[in-house]
């Protein structure tokens, strides 16, 4: 029987968007009606909606910039020096979080992460001379150089940073070294002990963990994250399991090291001392990701998330190399000892990668111990991940939620869906201060602009073709 | 002021949860300052920024549970750590049962993977309409598509996608369907019956199903198409779909096409495919005034054998008495009025239809520019009722109306316009009712009709037989 045919020969199963008489009138009448909550979108995004949504290329176009994220196996090869892989980084470039950004928009967080990066690259004697460097500084996205930065996302030339390559392809990408909560230099701080910690990352951490890691061979970050995410972590705010399953891949080869022993020991204490050392990983086996996905011509999939404490930037895979922005928003979190909102600074990082990969906010109901984000309750976390099922192309094929029996994680945000429902990402996320040199205030949740992705919708919906 | 450093060994809890009754600690008035953390080397270094004596809690691991307070005053401190404790023992509030809520859909394509809906009934304003249309269609759903104001393109474009899937899109501007007995927008309440309807209109169709109802002939589909199917932009596309469909259904045993005249082309194809249909087809081309729903029902009843019928009418105890004047009608339904205008203006010559011409004039009410930010005149009756209550000028020969009943209808149109047509009949101005509904609708047609007539109307249930009566008034009157 044909569609048509199948139409007529049986009573209606009726889905509705629009008036609700009309899906009350179906019910008196005893037939089954699923109402949509519908909502306009905004004004300046429906021409776009309506042109690409009669291009029927889009669709073919997600699927194949879906199929390459999904399809990428990152595993951590190795540790190298920035300046060896990144060409950009020569002295005096710096590469930053989020969109592209001038040093006199910068914010407090990423003017101190950017002292305290010309006070490490030894191009100041003291924190004056680096501030005053700073409009002469050449800043460029981690993000255009196949690489991500958490919080101020701040790379320089010498500083170490993990090789996560495709086991799938040849991608690559790149990270630095978690350095641990606190005063540290991805939240702003640029005082002598940041400093001292980063060297000793460079000294100390970078080369026995290099070792570990070549003579462990390559570690699979995607079923790395996929047991974390069993295990209540939900791969941003949380990778207290990733950070301890990591250890365990590591451990023996780590204690099989020729580095000093009271190195490798100091190295296993650091990682054992930071539950959030795998964040940076996981970053970059999503950058890994999205950058697979990137420049598929026509495709909605948004491949970048990502904040500079003053702009909240999005990319898509159909719009090449343009960022859509909006100002970053500021974070509802909960704060650490005595800090408060007015000490937060708006939203920074690249961390939101997570979530362009099905993780972060979009895992938050595996990971109830950190409910306290989202109003402390597991049934609102779970709510929250539900959410996002609206907005995005797939359930992740590997992440998997165990509350959910064991359903994907949502995966792949579509700009389109975000801008036609109104259900935008969120965000979990760290609070840097608002001042240069405090460190980290808070964490909390965020949600992305809608601003972004009405721009975004409306660049790609110029290419698009019109019936 | 009050520094209080505690340490408890061996209670283990997430930095999140404790960062939360950090929070609540913080809320307790006469607090300054607290921290309620494990005490890792971090939050260690924390208290001591904070101002605590780090010393107190010289021993402390990162397994151990640091409460520290700074209040006021004692009560306020121990206030504080009663309010630790109970963040610490008790479960995290808890909102309802604990069970999570689903969250809604928000477009109809979601809300289709709900249900497995085959059917999506699109109602959203006509600018955002071809989206949800084209999302449903791409999952694979039939379309009705309720909304107006939806371009000629988008039309094209999503009849063509509905033809690539074999699907069918109903509209745009679709007002009434039946799909196997269930009604969707306006529509009556019809038994299951021989009889299937393709048109382009909603009240045509409306009229047809009241017509054959009160024959005791059944509808089982009525497939609305959208007003511009037959222009030649569109070609026919959805009528020849639903024909094609209509014909292959064995149930059915006459196909009635009710439409406004076609492009000439596209009634070549039509014409085309009704010789290939198995089934008797009756065509009703609207426009003439010989060509009436009423004619078109009578034909779909002969054809099925059975026998001839007289519509109902409700005549009221006292006679209406012609009067000079010209025809005044408000009308709800579209098609309703232009059959209406045709048979006057056979007999009278010229009828406007704007809301402020001079002579003969027939309004609908339900057009755009009355239903631009409210409700159809058909759920909401305040603006025609306004004109009516103003309609007893001594220009004024006959007030012709409808009353549309049906599935998402007013539920007592009857009850408003009574009052309203009772005063017209007390200023002498004799009121004709054309009655679209069936022996079922929601709205009880009898208690419809009887109230009607009680005020002092004329009742029909054929709209071309109101409109033949309250054209004989005028010339009566004029007589």
């Amino acid at each position: 029987m044909t569609d048509l045919a199948s139409l007529l020969d049986a009573e209606p199963v009726v889905a509705t968007a629009g008036v609700d008489l009309l899906a009350d009138a179906l019910e008196a009448q005893g037939v089954a009606v699923a109402r949509a909550e519908w909502r306009p979108p905004p004004a300046t995004a429906v021409e776009a909606l309506a042109a690409l949504a009669a291009d029927d290329r889009r669709s073919d176009a997600n699927r194949v910039a879906l199929d390459r994220l999904l399809a990428v196996r990152p595993h951590l090869v190795d540790i190298v020096t920035a300046r060896d892989v990144i060409p950009a980084l020569t002295e005096g470039t710096f590469l930053h979080a989020g969109p592209p950004i001038a040093w006199d928009d910068c914010s407090g967080p990423l003017r101190g992460a950017l002292i305290g990066a010309a006070l490490y690259e030894g191009l100041a004697d003291d924190v004056e001379a680096a501030a005053g460097l700073g409009p002469s500084l050449h800043l460029s996205p981690c993000h255009h150089h196949r690489t991500v930065g958490p919080m101020a996302g701040v790379v320089s030339p010498s500083m170490p940073v993990a090789v996560v390559a495709d086991g799938a392809g040849d991608g690559i990408a790149y990270a630095t070294l978690n350095e641990g909560l606190g005063k540290v230099l991805r939240y702003g701080a640029f005082d002598a002990e940041v400093i001292e910690r980063l060297r000793w990352i460079d000294r100390v951490l970078a080369p026995t963990l290099a070792e570990a890691i070549r003579h462990a061979g390559p570690i699979d970050l995607g079923v790395l994250v996929a047991q974390a995410l069993q295990m209540g972590d939900d791969g941003h705010n949380r990778n207290r399991a990733a950070t301890s399953l990591f250890l365990r891949q590591i451990g023996a080869a780590l204690l099989e090291g020729n580095a000093p022993l009271e190195d490798r020991a100091a190295v296993y204490r650091f990682v054992d001392g930071n539950d959030h050392f795998m964040l940076n990983l996981v970053m970059a086996a999503g950058k890994l990701a999205v950058d697979a996905a990137a420049g598929v011509s026509g495709s909605s999939l948004v491949t970048v998330m990502a904040r500079n404490g003053t702009e909240f930037g999005i990319r898509l895979a159909g719009t090449g190399d343009a960022w859509f922005t909006a100002p970053a928003p500021v974070v509802d979190g909960l704060f650490l000892g005595g800090y408060s909102a007015a000490d937060a600074n708006p939203d920074i990082g690249d961390s939101a990668i997570t979530e362009t990969v099905g993780l972060g906010g979009f895992a938050m109901a595996a990971s109830p111990a950190i409910v306290g984000f989202v109003g402390g309750t597991a049934a609102g976390a779970i709510g929250r991940t539900l959410e996002m099922y609206a907005i995005t192309l797939a359930e992740h094929p590997r992440y998997r939620i165990p509350i959910l029996e064991d359903r994907g994680t949502p995966t792949g945000i579509d700009a389109t869906l975000v801008v036609r429902t109104g259900v935008v990402p969120q965000i979990n996320t760290g609070v840097a201060g608002r001042r240069a040199g405090v460190g980290m205030v808070g964490a909390g949740l965020v949600r992305a602009p809608i601003g972004c992705f009405v721009d975004a919708v409306n660049t790609l919906a110029a290419g698009a073709i019109r019936p | 002021m009050i520094d209080q450093v505690e340490l408890v060994t061996g209670r283990y809890f997430d930095s999140v949860r404790l960062m939360q009754v950090t929070r609540d600690v913080n809320d307790v008035v006469g607090v300054e300052a607290s921290l309620v953390a494990m005490a890792t080397e971090l939050n260690l270094r924390l208290l001591e920024e904070m101002g605590f004596d780090r010393a107190a809690v010289a021993a402390a691991g990162p397994d151990d549970l640091l409460i520290a307070i700074r209040a006021t005053d004692p009560d306020a401190a121990a206030s504080a750590r009663t309010a630790a404790e109970h963040g610490l023992a008790g479960p995290v509030a808890v909102v309802g049962d604990g069970a999570f809520t689903t969250p809604s859909p928000h477009t109809v394509e979601a809300a289709a993977r709900t249900n497995s809906a085959n059917l999506a009934l699109i109602s959203v304003p006509g600018p955002h309409a071809f989206v949800e249309a084209i999302g449903a269609l791409r999952a694979g759903l039939h379309v009705m598509l309720f909304s107006d104001n939806v371009t000629v393109e988008h039309e094209v474009a999503l009849k063509r996608e509905a033809a690539a899937r074999d699907l069918l899109v109903m509209g745009p501007d679709c007002g009434t369907a039946i799909v196997n007995g269930v009604g969707l927008g306006f529509a009556d309440a019809v038994d299951p019956g021989p009889v299937a309807i393709c048109g382009a209109s909603g009240t045509g169709i409306q009229q047809l199903c009241c017509l054959l109802d009160a024959a005791g002939v059944g509808v089982r589909h009525a497939l609305g198409t959208g007003s511009r199917d037959l222009s030649a932009e569109v070609g026919g596309t959805s009528t020849l779909r639903a024909l094609a469909a209509l014909d292959a259904d064995p149930a059915v045993e006459v196909i009635v096409v009710v439409s406004k005249p076609p492009d000439p082309e596209v009634a070549g194809e039509i014409e085309r495919m009704v010789a290939t249909c198995a089934t008797p087809v009756v065509v009703a081309l609207l426009g003439g005034g010989d060509v009436t729903l009423e004619r078109a029902a009578a034909s779909a009843i002969a054809a099925l054998g059975v026998p001839a019928t007289e519509w109902p009418a409700w005549t009221p105890d006292e006679p209406l008495v012609a009067r000079p004047g010209v025809l005044r009608g408000f009308f709800s339904g579209g098609t309703l009025r232009d059959e209406a205008r045709a048979i006057a203006a056979a007999a009278l010559g010229p009828v406007a239809i704007e809301p402020t011409a001079d002579g003969h004039r027939l309004v609908d009410f339900g057009a755009d520019e009355f239903t631009r930010g409210r409700a159809h005149p058909m759920i909401d009756q305040s603006l025609r009722l306004d004109a009516l209550s103003s309609a007893a000028e001594p220009v004024t020969g006959v007030v012709l109306l409808d009353v549309v009943l049906g599935y998402g209808a007013h539920p007592d149109p009857a009850a408003e316009l009574a009052p309203v047509v009772a005063d017209l009949i007390g200023a002498g101005v004799p009121v004709v009712v054309s009655l679209c509904g069936t022996r079922r609708d929601p709205q009880g047609r009898e208690q419809q009709a009887a109230a009607l007539r009680s005020a002092g109307a004329e009742v029909y249930l054929s709209n071309a037989a109101a409109a033949q009566r309250a054209v004989a008034l005028i010339v009566e009157g004029s007589g």
